[in-house]
């Protein structure tokens, strides 16, 4: 009995004391092991009589109970010892740099054009196209700007050979090409918008030889300038993000619209700025694509992307959209997002 | 077009303010691009004289003055060469600020002598242009008195922007009377002088109809030209026009009052009579300006016996013109063809008022009345003694009949305007209207070229009205269409592919130097820019790749160590719709990334660009062809195909293209014809199977001309049902033209877990079929 309490004493005693796995082992072995001292005070039990075995064979097992469970403790305490100490250890500079990811910007007039067309898609618009390298026709003629217009002196146009003995093909100086190839391909009812580049003989601080315009154009039998008005406003506010904002609409000379008009906004609440020119299609225009303007009628517009992407995104040199230096187009360009 | 408060008020009769004015002009379209009172700038400088001037002690060129102001008399040192005693000028005292510098000025010390004050320059003031000397103020003026006021300055100036059609606000009095229609005040009605001749006119006039349809003239003789009376000069001076001589002001005046011009010819400098005619090839011409036009052919000039004396409508010649001495003139006032003027003005590149308004459309019943008011004031200016008038042709009558109906104001304009009203505004702009109920016949007034039709009124209307009235109306209806053709659509996706595999987006000039073309294969003439803005630009790019070298080389000059890059845009290779292509293309420079501390850095290769091209093809199946174009290294590059369409290109660029552009390399690119890409199959349904997956790696040794790809389609014949996968995960060379290539095949049956027998037979077919079509054997 005594034996017994000595040894539960001594193996609880010393357990507490051992500070690695391996003393561990060796004091757990030495008590429960094949020659433990509690497993050769089991092995006794056969000598003993059966009333002794019962008495001493409950407590011997209470006595390996109470071992087997401090041994256990002690180990799951020094593993975490050992874990925390190794976790002391292995520490990262967490402020370093992430792997390198290779970053690229979608150009802020892509994404000016993208933007435009989706809201003008909301209205119901679709884009139609045209080529850059414009016949004469296209560019003028069917616009009603005849060869002698003031008009047609004011674009500084850019010229390429002619096909054949035909008139010289031009760079297109608007994208109001679009309207008259898609007027003789389509049937009205017509709801388009047409973005793209267009090329004028100019370059300084407020000019460059090639920039985008978008274009749009309506035609069906009733739409008036209270529509034109409607869908142009339309567009700005959800453009500038501005619900209130506020649009002019004065009278404005071309001469593939009558009456046509010019488009201020109310700028930062201090200044009327001209944004777009916009009319309803003149009727020479209308008949030079074999559509009867006593029955048909819409209106179009015209609008130049480098300045809205100016105002809204508060760029203010437009050259600086060509010049293509990357750390331009880093800060100003617009991350990627998937389209599909 | 520039005119003063004061000025519009001598037409129109109006109580409005000028906020008011200057609303009213831009709703009628006659956008107001400044306004300003120079007065107001102006208000701190005063007349003052110099009362003595010695030269400054310590310099040749500048004076010392002592200059009366009116309160005291002060030093001023000037550096001005006609500074001089007795001359009144114009001074800022210490504390003023400077209109053409915008600064403050300061008591200053000139070489030691004390300044307290500064004599102005026109151009100091922003009244003119540089020039040597300071203002030279009229000795009548008063000392003491306020410059701006004493020169008439003390007015509102009115900048507005003419368009092209209105021809007809080129002169006050138009302008007026667009206002007047609005409301806000009454147009004064113009005197009508008519001026009997006393003797007949001496000048013979000889006129060919073709050239000049209308063509009125009278000699005035007797007259003193001289410097204009002040109220002249200040009027012209207002609007930024330089006084010349009462006869010219006079001219000058009529063109911006009534947007009349009109000529002086010096009688006594013409030799024989005046010929209207067609101008023929050799002739030439001495102008106003100075400058000796060569003449072509057909163009309206007025000649006498000595040659072409004038470019009619556009400019006088300097043989002909009036000077102080000039007693007897010949006073022109004719109509011209705006074409014509347009076509001559142009060739000539001459500008001019004149020119500016004929080309849009002079009043043509305003020729006999402009020369009357004209001969009125030279008479009260000049004086002299009036002939008869002498006149060819007739004023053409170019006014149009319009049926108009004014409900088209509101289904055309959107804008309800009762019938009555919209008559009356017409009618106040100058149209005449006739009839009643749906239709009305309107004729044009014979100042209004540009309206020709019922949309024209409804725009008249409209603009009196102003647009602001028209109620907006969104889209009732709005179809749901597919707003972009797949062909659009994929533009955008490319581009946001290609910006989300970390290069940047550029845009860059349609057009190249024409000379560079030919290092990417040339252009034909027909895409030469006749008329190109510099010879840099002036051919259409064959390829988008020589500008985004330009923009590597830019941005490599700046530092960039690391670029990516690519553009979506046209390409040309003939001047038709059908020769324009939409590309992506892109290249990659120098370090795939910069110095980073965990991954080491790498140099760009045509792998990089290659995997951009196939991430844009997305699973499509092409084939390789070793012809990509010249510009690419011609062992590193390919073109891309499927069948016969050439779907791309992408390689490393060839070394002389870099020599060329003076970039760092390597430079690797990849060219798409988007356009071309088929449209992307639906995929097809996956069925993912439960049963266990295996791999077998195997490494055979080729001969170093053998394509990867020739081996991986070999292993996929031996067995393409149970093949999932098959990886090539190592290449590298044996040398003796020997190259190690490891595939890793992965295995999985849709229906059993494949045996060890199975697999065994599998791998010596995949050993067997690699060896037959690549000559490659298993690496023991």
């Amino acid at each position: 009995m005594d034996r017994m309490g000595q040894l539960k004493h001594h193996f609880l005693t010393d357990v507490g004391k051992v500070s690695t796995l391996q003393e561990l082992e060796d004091l757990r072995v030495g008590a429960l092991g094949k020659k433990g001292e509690l497993t050769l005070l089991m092995k006794e039990l056969g000598e003993k009589t059966p009333e002794e075995r019962k008495v001493w064979g409950a407590e011997l097992n209470a006595v390996k109970e109470v071992l087997t469970t401090a041994f256990d403790q002690q180990k799951k305490r020094l593993e975490e010892e050992i874990l925390n100490t190794r976790l002391a250890t292995e520490t990262l500079d967490v402020t370093l740099p992430p792997r390198p990811l290779l970053t690229g910007k979608i150009h802020p007039l892509s994404h000016v054009l993208d933007q435009t067309i989706q809201i003008f898609g909301q209205m119901g618009f679709v884009v139609a196209e045209g080529p850059d390298i414009e016949e004469d026709f296209y560019n003028f003629t069917a616009l009603n700007i005849p060869l002698e217009h003031p008009a047609r002196q004011e674009q500084d146009t850019f010229y390429l050979p002619p096909l054949e003995d035909e008139q010289p093909l031009v760079l297109r100086t608007h994208t109001s090409p679009v309207q008259i190839r898609t007027m003789l391909n389509q049937k009205p009812p017509l709801r388009i918008i047409a973005p793209g580049r267009t090329y004028r003989s100019d370059y300084d601080a407020t000019h460059t030889p090639m920039f985008h315009q978008i274009e749009g154009l309506v035609i069906d039998t009733k739409t008036h300038m209270g529509h034109l008005k409607g869908c142009l406003e339309e567009f700005c506010r959800l453009f500038f993000e501005d619900p209130s904002l506020k649009l002019r609409f004065r009278p404005g000379y071309f001469p593939f619209t009558e009456p046509s008009a010019e488009v201020d906004i109310w700028w930062k609440g201090n200044s009327w700025l001209e944004i777009l020119g916009c009319g309803m299609v003149h009727p020479n225009v209308l008949r030079n694509c074999d559509i009867d303007p006593t029955i048909y009628q819409g209106f179009a517009f015209g609008m130049g992307i480098e300045r809205i992407a100016m105002l809204k995104y508060g760029i203010t040199d437009l050259r600086l959209f060509y010049e293509s230096d990357l750390r331009w187009l880093d800060y100003y360009g617009f991350d990627p997002e998937s389209r599909e | 077009m520039k005119f003063t408060l004061s000025w519009l008020k001598t037409h129109l009769e109006t109580e409005a303010s000028v906020e008011t004015i200057v609303e009213k002009l831009t709703a009628l379209g006659l956008v107001v691009d400044k306004v300003e009172n120079k007065a107001e700038v102006l208000a701190p400088f005063k007349i003052c004289e110099i009362i003595e001037a010695e030269k400054h002690p310590n310099a040749d060129r500048l004076k010392v003055c002592r200059v009366n102001t009116g309160d005291e008399v002060i030093q001023v040192v000037c550096g001005a060469p006609n500074a001089r005693k007795g001359l009144k000028v114009v001074l800022a005292r210490p504390g003023d600020l400077i209109p053409s510098t915008k600064q403050v000025l300061k008591v200053g010390k000139v070489r030691d002598v004390e300044s307290l004050g500064m004599m102005c320059s026109a151009q100091e003031l922003l009244l003119g242009e540089a020039s040597e000397g300071i203002i030279e103020v009229d000795p009548k003026a008063c000392v003491g008195e306020s410059y701006a006021k004493w020169m008439g300055l003390d007015e509102t100036l009115i900048e507005i922007e003419i368009t092209p059609n209105r021809g007809d606000c080129l002169g006050v009095y138009g302008i007026s009377r667009d206002l007047a229609a609005t409301g806000i005040g009454k147009l004064k009605p113009l005197k009508r002088e008519i001026i009997k001749g006393s003797y007949p006119c001496p000048v013979a006039l000889k006129t060919d109809s073709e050239a000049c349809p209308h063509f009125t003239g009278r000699v005035i003789r007797g007259l003193k030209n001289g410097p204009s009376p002040l109220w002249l000069q200040k009027k012209l001076e207002a609007i930024g026009l330089r006084p010349l001589s009462a006869l010219v002001d006079i001219t000058n005046f009529f063109i911006y009052d009534l947007g009349r011009p009109l000529h002086v010819f010096d009688v006594n400098k013409l030799k024989g009579e005046l010929n209207v005619r067609l101008s023929e090839k050799g002739e030439s011409f001495k102008a106003l300006d100075g400058k000796t036009y060569p003449l072509s052919e057909d163009m309206t000039v007025i000649a006498d016996d000595s040659g072409v004396i004038s470019l009619a409508g556009i400019m006088g010649g300097e043989s002909t013109g009036c000077d102080d001495s000039t007693h007897t003139v010949f006073l022109e006032s004719a109509f011209f063809d705006p074409i014509s003027i347009a076509i001559t003005g142009r060739s000539l590149g001459i500008l001019s008022d004149s020119r500016y308004r004929f080309e849009r459309g002079v009043d043509p019943a305003s020729t006999l009345p402009g020369l009357e008011a004209a001969t009125q004031m030279i008479l009260e200016i000049c004086g002299g003694e009036v002939s008869e008038i002498v006149v060819t042709g007739a004023a053409p009558d170019l006014r149009e009949s319009i049926v108009f109906d004014p409900a088209r104001v509101k289904t055309l304009g959107g804008l309800d305007v009762p019938s009555q009203r919209a008559q009356d505004i017409l009618k106040t702009l100058g149209f005449e209207v006739k009839g009643e109920g749906q239709n009305f016949a309107v004729l044009t007034p014979s100042w209004r070229f540009d309206v020709e039709q019922e949309t024209d009124l409804v725009e008249e209307v409209l603009r009196v009205e102003g647009y602001d009235k028209i109620p907006s109306l969104p889209f009732g209806d709005r179809p749901e269409k597919k707003l972009l053709s797949p062909l659009q659509e994929r533009r955008f996706v490319v581009r946001e592919q290609l910006a989300n595999r970390g290069l940047m987006e550029v845009i860059t000039w349609s057009f190249m130097a024409h000379k560079e073309t030919e290092l990417f294969g040339g252009v034909a003439e027909s895409l030469v820019v006749l008329n190109p803005i510099s010879q840099d630009l002036d051919a259409m790019r064959p390829s988008l790749l020589p500008n985004l070298l330009k923009v590597l080389l830019l941005n490599q000059n700046r530092g960039a160590e690391a670029v990516g890059l690519f553009e979506v845009g046209p390409q040309y290779s003939g001047p038709t719709p059908q020769d324009q292509h939409m590309m992506a293309t892109g290249l990659r420079a120098g370090a795939f990334h910069s110095d980073h501390w965990c991954e080491k850095k790498r140099l760009v290769d045509i792998y990089d660009a290659k995997a951009d091209v196939v991430d844009i093809f997305g699973g499509l199946t092409f084939q390789y062809s070793q012809a990509a174009p010249s510009w690419y290294h011609p062992g590193r590059s390919a073109a891309l195909k499927l069948g016969p369409h050439v779907l791309g290109y992408f390689g490393e660029l060839h070394p002389s293209i870099l020599k060329a552009y003076d970039v760092k390399g390597p430079v690797v690119a990849f060219e798409i014809f988007i356009d071309r890409l088929p449209q992307v199959k639906r995929k097809s349904k996956l069925v993912l199977s439960s049963y266990q997956r295996v791999e077998r790696d195997f490494a055979f040794v080729v001969s170093q001309d053998v394509q990867s790809e020739s081996l991986i389609k070999a292993a996929q014949k031996a067995d393409p049902v149970l093949t999932q996968d098959i990886t090539l995960f190592d290449v590298f060379d044996l040398g003796d033209h020997k190259k190690s290539m490891g595939i890793r095949v992965g295995l999985q049956s849709q229906d059993h877990t494949l045996t060890e027998d199975e697999i065994q037979t599998f791998s010596q077919k995949v050993i067997s079929l690699v060896t037959q079509s690549t000559g490659g054997v298993l690496r023991q």
